[in-house]
C-alpha cells in the first residue's frame, strides 16, 4: 500500500487552499506541491484532492481500477456508491453524464455531486472563454481530454441552475474547477 | 510563538474540518445559498463568533496572517480574544493591518481599505436568513430561496417607505447576490454593502448557532435591494472624524459628556491609526 499525505493537517490544509481558490476562480489553474506518490491510475492532482475531501461522509464513485480502489478505501474510508448516490465521482477514462449524477434540488442544491475529472492537460490563456461569478472579465482555460460533447451537457445542466453538478479538472499536479454557475463559450 | 500541541493545529478535528471545507466548496459554487453545516461547540459561546471562528479554522493555514476585526476595531475584546485564540492554536502571525493580513476575520464591518484578490474575508453571522422577520418557519424560507420568491422583502421595503418616507434600514440591509440568491450581508452597516459589489476577494460567511455557511466568489455581482423611484442610499453621518478628519469613512458617534457633548471617530481603527501617522509623517516633514 502507498503511503497518503506526509504530513495529513499541513497538506490537506494547503490541497483545500489550492481547490477553495480554483472553486472561487474557474479557469485559473493551480499548482499542487510535490511529494504525492499515488497508484499509477491517480494522477497526484486527483489523489490530494481526494484525501483532503472523502471520508466516511461522503460516498465515491470511481473507475480508477482495483489498486486504486483499494488506496482510496484505506486512506479516505470512503463508502463506494452508484454514480447517482456519490457525494464524490472520479472519471479517470470515460466520465458519466453529468444528468446521470446527483443533482441536489432546488430546495437543497449543495447536494449535487463534485465530480472530479482527470485530463491529460490543463493550460490557461487559450481555450474556452468562462464567464460568471469569480471571474472579473473572462478566464481562458484549455482542457485537454475532454469527451467532445461536455460542453453540451454543460450547458444543458447551466439551465437548471442552483441544481447541479461541480467538476474539478485535475492534470498532473494541475487543478482548475467548474463550479456549476459557469458558462463556457468554445473560443 | 509556536502554537499549543495539546490542540490539532486550528483547534478543530479534522473530520470537522473536511465537513466545513465541504460546505464551503458548495457555498462557493452556490454564490448566497445558504449551506447547512454540523456546527461543533467551540470554546465561546453563541454569538460571540462561533460560525466566523470555525470558517476561519477551517481555512487557515500557518503562513496566513490574521486580522479580526470587531464593529472595524481591532482592540476590542471579541477581536482580541479571537486573535489570541488562533495565535494559541494555530500559531499563526496576527496583525492589525488591513493590508498585510491573508484572512479577515469580521464581526459586523468591511474594512475602509480596498481587499484584495490575495485575502479572504470571514463574516460572523447571528442570523444567516434574510427573510426570518418576515417568516418564520424554515421550511416556508427555503421554499421562498427555492423559487427565487423574494416578493414579501420587497413588501417590507415598501412598508418602509410608506411609513417612514425612506428605507429604513441601516444594517443587515438585504442583498442580491449574482442575480439569484437573497441574502443576509450580516448585520454590517449599509454603509458597507456597495464593498461587497464585485470585491476581489474572496467572502465567506459562517453562522455557528444557526448551522449555516454561505459565500459570495470574487467579482461576483451583490446589490442592495432597492426600488427605481426609492435608489439604495448609504446612510453616513454628515461629520469629519475627529482623529483622522476623515470625511469618507464610516463613523461611531462618541457620547463624551452628559450635557450633550459628542464626537464622531472613525470606527476602523487600522485606517484611522493609518491616516493619523502619515498626516504625522506630513507634518513633520
Amino acid at each position: 500500500m502507498r503511503p497518503g499525505f506526509t504530513d495529513p493537517v499541513q497538506d490537506a490544509q494547503s490541497c483545500f487552499r489550492a481547490v477553495l481558490e480554483a472553486m472561487s476562480r474557474p479557469g485559473r489553474v493551480q499548482v499542487l506541491p510535490d511529494g504525492l506518490n499515488p497508484p499509477a491510475a491517480l494522477h497526484p492532482a486527483t489523489a490530494a484532492v481526494l484525501l483532503t475531501l472523502a471520508d466516511a461522509e461522503t460516498p465515491l464513485h470511481h473507475d480508477a481500477g482495483a489498486e486504486a480502489d483499494s488506496w482510496l478505501r484505506f486512506h479516505c474510508g470512503c463508502p463506494l456508491a452508484s454514480p447517482a448516490d456519490a457525494a464524490f465521482v472520479l472519471a479517470a477514462g470515460q466520465p458519466p453524464a453529468i444528468s446521470a449524477l446527483a443533482q441536489g434540488s432546488d430546495e437543497e442544491p449543495e447536494r449535487g455531486a463534485t465530480l472530479i475529472l482527470q485530463v491529460s492537460a490543463l493550460e490557461t490563456g487559450h481555450g474556452w472563454r468562462l464567464t460568471g461569478p469569480g471571474i472579473a472579465q473572462e478566464h481562458r482555460l484549455w482542457v485537454e481530454g475532454l469527451p467532445p460533447g461536455f460542453v453540451a451537457e454543460w450547458r444543458a445542466q447551466r439551465a437548471c441552475f442552483p441544481r447541479g453538478v461541480d467538476v474539478i479538472l485535475c492534470a498532473g499536479h494541475r487543478i482548475a474547477a467548474l463550479p456549476r454557475g459557469i458558462r463556457i463559450e468554445e473560443g | 510563538m509556536s502554537r499549543d500541541e495539546a490542540y490539532n493545529f486550528a483547534y478543530l478535528d479534522e473530520n470537522t474540518k473536511r465537513m466545513i471545507r465541504r460546505a464551503l466548496l458548495k457555498a462557493v459554487a452556490i454564490p448566497g445559498h445558504q449551506v447547512p453545516f454540523g456546527a461543533r461547540e467551540m470554546p465561546l459561546p453563541y454569538g460571540w463568533g462561533t460560525g466566523g471562528i470555525q470558517v476561519t479554522a477551517a481555512v487557515l493555514g500557518p503562513r496566513d496572517v490574521l486580522k479580526v476585526i470587531d464593529q472595524g476595531a481591532d482592540d476590542t475584546t471579541n477581536a482580541v480574544s479571537i486573535r489570541r485564540f488562533f495565535h494559541r492554536v494555530a500559531g499563526v502571525e496576527t496583525t492589525t493591518r488591513t493590508s498585510e493580513a491573508t484572512v479577515i476575520q469580521t464581526r459586523h464591518r468591511i474594512p475602509e481599505a480596498r481587499l484584495t484578490e490575495a485575502q479572504i474575508i470571514v463574516y460572523q453571522v447571528p442570523m444567516p436568513e434574510p427573510l426570518f422577520r418576515l417568516e418564520p418557519r424554515l421550511a416556508e424560507t427555503k421554499r421562498m430561496h427555492a423559487l427565487a420568491d423574494y416578493g414579501l422583502m420587497h413588501v417590507k421595503l415598501y412598508e418602509d417607505i410608506a411609513k417612514h418616507g425612506h428605507i429604513a434600514t441601516s444594517y443587515s440591509y438585504p442583498v442580491m447576490v449574482d442575480g439569484r440568491y437573497l441574502m443576509s450581508p450580516s448585520p454590517i452597516p449599509a454603509f458597507d454593502n456597495p464593498k461587497m459589489h464585485r470585491m476581489p476577494a474572496l467572502q465567506l460567511f459562517g453562522a455557528g448557532r444557526e448551522k449555516r455557511i454561505y459565500a459570495v466568489p470574487p467579482y461576483t455581482d451583490v446589490r442592495s435591494l432597492d426600488f427605481e423611484d426609492h435608489p439604495f442610499r448609504p446612510h453616513r453621518a454628515k461629520a469629519h472624524c475627529a482623529l483622522c478628519a476623515s470625511c469618507t469613512s464610516y463613523l461611531d458617534e462618541v457620547v463624551t459628556d452628559d450635557r450633550g457633548g459628542r464626537m464622531f471617530v472613525c470606527s476602523d481603527t487600522d485606517y484611522c491609526e493609518t491616516r493619523q501617522a502619515e498626516q504625522q509623517k506630513v507634518a513633520a516633514a
